[in-house]
C-alpha cells in the first residue's frame, strides 16, 4: 500500500538526463515519424516512467510495482524535446485513493531545460488488487 | 476546411509482436506482459498485450500529422480502457479517426477515436494541436 502521508509531496530529480538523438531515432522508427527534428509526443514517458518507478517503490513509499497498469496519461507539451536537451524531471504524488481494493495514483511530471518548464505529464497508475 | 465537427479520414496502424519489442527498447518499458506470452497468461491476461503508451504513441503520430508535425502538438491524453491484444505471428489493426470539437485562438481540439479488432482501447482521447 501506498504511504498516505506521500499524497502531495514533490521528487525534485537532481540528476540532469541529456536526451540523444539516437534515443528520439528509435522512438520515431516504431511509430514511422520521419521527422526526427523533434521527439514525438509521447516521447517523455521514457524518462517519467523510470522516474515514477525509482520514486513510488522506495520503502517509504510503498507502491507496488509488480502489480501495476497504466489508468490514464495526459501531455502538456511547452517546448518539444530536442537531441542535446539536458532536462531534470520533478515528480509529484498529486492524488491516491484506493476503490475496490485498487490503488490509484496520480503522479505528475514536471520536465525542465534549465529553468524552463518544458513538457507537464499526468499518469494514473493502478495497483491491482 | 476545417470546422467543428470535420471528421478526420481515418487512419489504420498495425502491431505485431516484433513492433512490441521495438517499443520496449525504445521507451525502456521492458514489462514480460508485452512480449512474453507464458508471463502474460500467467498474470490473467488473455495473450501478450501492447503497451498502451505504444497505442498512445501510434494516436500521436496521426495527431501530429494532421497538425504539420510533432512541434504542433500541445496537449494529448487519454486513458487507456481495454488492451490492444497482439497473438503470435499476427498484425493487429490499430484504427485511429478524429472530429474536430473545438477551434479556439488559433487552437484546433480533437476527439480521438481508437480500435482494435472493432474494440475501443482510448477513452477520453484528446489533443489540442496549433496548426
Amino acid at each position: 500500500m501506498l504511504n498516505p502521508d506521500s499524497v502531495g509531496r514533490t521528487f525534485a530529480g537532481t540528476d540532469v538526463i541529456t536526451i540523444s538523438q539516437s534515443e528520439i531515432d528509435a522512438f520515431c522508427s516504431v511509430i514511422g515519424e520521419t521527422d526526427t527534428t523533434i521527439a514525438p509526443p509521447t516521447f517523455s514517458i521514457r524518462i517519467t516512467l523510470s522516474q515514477y518507478e525509482s520514486i513510488l517503490t522506495q520503502p517509504e513509499i510503498g507502491l507496488d510495482w509488480s502489480r501495476l497498469v497504466h489508468g490514464d496519461q495526459k501531455f502538456e507539451i511547452i517546448t518539444p524535446i530536442k537531441a542535446g536537451d539536458a532536462l531534470t524531471c520533478a515528480a509529484t504524488i498529486e492524488n491516491y485513493r484506493v476503490a475496490a481494493g485498487n490503488e490509484i495514483v496520480t503522479v505528475r511530471s514536471d520536465l525542465h531545460r534549465a529553468a524552463d518548464l518544458v513538457i507537464s505529464s499526468w499518469s494514473t497508475l493502478v495497483v491491482r488488487a | 476546411m476545417i470546422e467543428v465537427g470535420t471528421v478526420l479520414p481515418e487512419r489504420i496502424f498495425f502491431i505485431d509482436r516484433a513492433m512490441l519489442t521495438s517499443y520496449a527498447d525504445a521507451s525502456g518499458d521492458q514489462n514480460p506482459i508485452h512480449q512474453n506470452e507464458e508471463f502474460a497468461l500467467s498474470v490473467g491476461l488473455p495473450n501478450v498485450i501492447a503497451h498502451g503508451m505504444l497505442t498512445m504513441a501510434l494516436v500521436g503520430k496521426y495527431v501530429s500529422d494532421f497538425a504539420g508535425g510533432a512541434g504542433h502538438v500541445l496537449e494529448f491524453g487519454a486513458r487507456f480502457t481495454k488492451p490492444v491484444i497482439v497473438p503470435a505471428g499476427e498484425k493487429v489493426d490499430l484504427t485511429v479517426s478524429a472530429t474536430v470539437s473545438e477551434i479556439a485562438d488559433g487552437k484546433i481540439s480533437l476527439t480521438l477515436s481508437a480500435t482494435s479488432a472493432g474494440v475501443k482501447v482510448l477513452g477520453m482521447a484528446k489533443a489540442v494541436v496549433r496548426k
